[in-house]
């Protein structure tokens, strides 16, 4: 078939009733419904944003506050609601997978091989790319400027084009839905199945280039906060007294500067083999498979740590707050994030163990890989010993905090046995890896993120979100996770392979549904945490917290109120040790007059490229799937175009004059001065309004 | 935290151009060590490529040392070129002269990419297209991807001058200068690494 000029390969094969009509069986037209039901649901989402926006107006709002904002706070933001969307369609592709896999004894099920590996490629790709990417980022964008006390991130329209970046490459895994087929060959992308010899159609293109155009968008992430750690923090911030959040937000940024591009090689060397015939991971001509595995995993393993240092930041401000204690072993804690990101590139092998290379070599990747558990352990015991005659509080990030304790050392246990290159060759390509690596991600990042979502929340909106339906979440998701992934140990041990759409083993049954029931619970998780922001909404007077700090806060974030202003600090604050604001407040000081005065404060002023950016490459990424050469050349030039124009912008600043930031302050200060403080014993009740009595203070009276 | 790193530092009467530079050359430097890391995997693969010719022509065949070494010559000087212009920059010697070297520049960034052109087509004439081995396809996917950077650094160069025609030497265009000159300067490190690597190792 030669290309269209007009939509290059695109044709009526590519519509999501095709699989319906084409259907010879029962279970090709199952299998049909469900893509089509997804397709559907995805299309009448985007409709239902859309009419809501066009029946509040919303769509000057979402233009000018915030698609073109430079304001970290709202970056952030997009981001954590980016993640939050991916998030659902990921966990209903899970229970759709374990529904296949409890049905598929004796071959049965309701989708065919074919969709089931387009299920399991698209579900491992937005989990890791387009849900804990977008989470993470978007957390740390919110609140590490804040914790070392500057204004923004020292690039701000670069942060805006990063957003645009994950976006695109978000959109375009969300137009595979509607626009079929996506890659079968999982989310590594493993060669040569993903060669142009065994898929020839467009699935691998979407994959390789929402990949790459988020991990692009990655590397520039890392790139910003950095150099924001590195050159923004304020007067006395030296980096032994930042929050261990930040300390692990630059070992993950250096991780993305540098295993980012491992992965876009690899997949603009699949590109390449794909389309203009080159012979870099063929079988034939000269090419070789395994350089693949050696460049996708120089990637992979290093994002393992990219996922899990941000919520390891997580945990460290969460037991340290819900303790009223400052963190135990700081030094310890900071030392083990920088073991940890540098073993992370030691490793990688391990993921290949059973490829062929030398016993020698795995018995070398092996050790490093358990090495690994050493600084983790560390930061275990650090995290215990935090609580340890603290005064400890179970709120919801406490909940999910104290689950992944004891559920991340089992997850790690388990990687100790995988590291064992002989254990590895016998549980190889099982469910007890998939059990595994949930087991890390899941307890490890998810939750991290969750929690962390509930701790800043507050921040961001300037309400807290209900505790009531954060409690049911949060036992919703250790319940499910453990009902849907430990069984999944046992039937990997029991030799059930991975990514495997039926089966004859009657043994396997019982487990499976167990595994079902788990997803199902956790799909009611995902509900609840829905049902958790709508209520919280409704009942946003009642949970406000305008002053700010609900939790008694230890670092600088706290001392703003909430939300925080577009500048955050009024003026630059001046630190004196670790846990900042927690010594203004014992001094009594974080409320008092700027010494100084206040001053005029620049802000960057809106910009497009960010839109322009994300539209821009969600076409070129669509196009160069399809094969449609006049749109991606001028989506190109688009971006190409947008970036010179760029360049001859001079007036990127606005002036938020002194006048209005004292007004601001002085109002917050008068809102402060009337709030009575709140013990910590009723922070869940309505009286919190934001202006905490410290845990010390409280213990003395 | 006055803390000063590599790059063509400006200075105290630069004003505000001196405050941004400091962030902004550290941040493109920390963009240029992963752009390193892109180059450096692809060196690797190329290294070990170099026997997987597959039956079509290799190195000897292919590579003209003396037109790489040309190249080279050309490429370096630019470097030189580039430094004279962000000197005369620094020391306020007038537009003119900048221009001038940023001209310079681009004209031998020019015929360094005329010349790869040339070396490309000939090699294509022998049959070393990319299609024809792994090695041939590792060389592909390394050396032009070097060129690109060289092309895009031009279209750069042409958008600085572009705006100095606008706006004269302004705070925008000084700091643009400065990072141009990290990113010319990197891609003759580069180059350095793929003549050592690509060339002299192939042919050794």
């Amino acid at each position: 078939m030669t290309p269209d000029i007009l939509l290059g390969r695109l044709d009526a094969s590519a519509l999501p009733w095709h699989e319906i009509t084409e259907a010879e069986n029962r279970l090709q037209l199952l299998s049909g419904i469900v893509g089509l039901a997804a397709a559907l649901l995805a299309v009448v989402a985007a409709l239902a944003v859309a009419a809501i926006l066009t029946r509040r107006r919303g769509w000057g709002p979402l233009w000018r506050d915030w698609a073109t904002s430079l304001d970290h706070k709202k970056i952030g933001i997009m981001y954590v609601v980016v993640a939050f969307a991916m998030l659902a369609r990921g966990v209903a592709e899970a229970a759709v997978m374990r529904l296949q896999q409890a049905l598929g004894a004796d071959g049965g099920g309701i989708l065919t091989p074919d969709h089931f590996g387009q299920l399991f490629s698209t579900h491992g790709t937005i989990m890791i790319f387009f849900v804990a990417m977008p989470f993470l980022t978007g957390l740390i964008n919110f609140v590490m400027p804040m914790q070392i006390g500057a204004r923004d991130v020292s690039f701000p329209l670069l942060n805006s084009v990063s957003l645009g970046l994950t976006v695109a490459g978000a959109a375009l895994v969300m137009i595979s839905l509607v626009i079929q087929p996506f890659s079968t060959g999982g989310w590594s992308g493993y060669p040569p199945f993903t060669e142009i010899s065994f898929q020839p159609g467009a699935g691998p293109d979407y994959w390789i280039w929402a990949v790459t155009l988020s991990s692009l968008g990655s590397t520039l992430s890392g790139i910003n906060f950095t150099v924001t750690i590195y050159k923004e923090r304020c007067e006395g911030m030296r980096l032994m007294r930042m929050p261990m959040f930040c300390w692990t937000s630059l070992c993950t940024s250096i991780l993305m500067i540098f295993a980012m591009p491992p992965l876009t090689v690899a997949t603009g060397l699949l590109a390449l083999d794909r389309y203009l015939g080159f012979h870099v991971f063929t079988n034939d001509g000269g090419g070789n498979v395994m350089l693949f595995a050696n460049l996708f995993w120089l990637f992979g393993h290093p994002e393992v740590y990219i996922l899990i240092l941000p919520a390891f930041g997580v945990w460290s401000e969460v037991f340290s707050t819900f303790s009223g204690k400052g963190i135990y072993g700081y030094f310890t804690l900071v030392l083990a994030t920088m073991c940890i990101a540098v073993l992370s590139f030691t490793v990688w092998v391990h993921h290949f163990f059973t490829m062929g290379q030398s016993a020698d070599l795995n018995a070398v990747f092996g050790i490093a890989t358990m090495t690994i558990s050493i600084p983790t352990g560390v930061k275990i015991y650090d995290w215990m010993l935090t609580m340890y005659r603290g005064r400890v509080r179970i709120t919801v990030p406490m909940v999910y905090a104290v689950g992944f304790l004891f559920l991340f050392v089992l997850g790690g246990m388990s990687g100790v046995l995988l590291a064992n290159p002989s254990i590895d060759f016998q549980v190889h390509n099982t469910l007890f890896l998939v059990a595994h690596f949930h087991n890390m991600l899941i307890p490890g990042t998810l939750f991290g993120m969750i929690a962390g979502y509930t701790l800043w929340f507050p921040k961001a909106f300037g309400f807290r979100l209900d505790d009531r339906w954060g409690y049911r979440a949060a036992g919703l998701w250790i319940v499910g996770f453990i009902l849907a992934f430990f069984p999944l140990y046992l039937l990997g041990l029991m030799g059930m392979p991975r990514r495997l759409v039926g089966f004859f083993e009657e043994g396997w049954l019982p487990l499976t549904l167990a595994a079902l029931a788990g997803a199902g619970c956790i799909v009611l998780a995902v509900i609840a945490l829905g049902v958790q922001l709508a209520v919280s909404i409704r009942r946003r007077e009642a949970l406000a917290v305008p002053v700010g700090d609900p939790w008694d806060g230890r670092s600088l974030e706290w001392a703003l109120p909430a939300p925080a202003p577009e500048w955050n600090f009024p003026t630059d604050p001046v630190v004196n040790g670790r846990d900042a604001f927690m010594q203004l407040k014992r001094q009594g000081g974080h409320l008092d007059r700027p010494e100084g005065g206040f001053g005029d404060i620049r802000v960057p002023r809106e910009s497009a490229i960010g839109p322009i950016v994300a539209v821009a490459g969600t076409a070129a990424g669509f196009a160069l799937t399809w094969y449609i050469w006049w749109l991606a050349a001028l989506s190109v030039a688009v971006i190409v175009g947008a970036m010179i124009a760029r360049g001859f912008v001079r007036d990127a600043w606005r002036t938020i004059p002194a006048a209005t930031v004292e007004a601001h302050w002085t109002a917050w200060r008068a809102l402060a001065d009337a709030t009575p403080r709140v013990r910590r014993s009723d922070e869940l009740r309505p009286a919190n309004r934001g202006h905490a009595v410290p845990a010390a203070e409280e213990r003395s009276t | 935290m006055n803390t000063r790193h590599p790059g063509l530092n400006l200075g105290a009467h630069h004003g505000a151009a001196d405050d941004a530079a400091e962030v902004e050359i550290f941040g493109f430097w920390v963009f240029m060590m992963s752009d390193a890391v892109l180059f450096g995997l692809l060196m690797a693969t190329y290294v070990s490529f170099l026997g997987a010719t597959h039956g079509g022509p290799g190195p000897q065949t292919l590579f003209d040392l003396r037109s790489i070494t040309v190249q080279t010559v050309l490429l370096l000087t630019s470097s030189l070129t580039m430094g004279l212009a962000q000197l005369a920059m620094k020391h306020e010697e007038g537009t003119r002269r900048i221009v001038v070297w940023l001209l310079v520049s681009l004209g031998l960034g020019g015929a360094f990419l005329a010349l790869e052109m040339h070396d490309f087509l000939s090699m294509i004439d022998k049959g070393g297209v990319p299609q024809a081995s792994g090695f041939l396809s590792a060389y592909w996917a390394l050396v032009p991807l070097h060129g690109l950077h060289v092309a895009s650094a031009g279209l750069w160069m042409l958008a600085i001058l572009g705006q100095m025609a606008w706006y004269g030497v302004d705070d925008g265009v000084k700091t643009g200068l400065l990072r141009l000159g990290v990113l010319w300067h990197f891609l003759d490190v580069v180059w350095i690494g793929i003549f050592t690597i690509v060339f002299v190792g192939g042919l050794a």
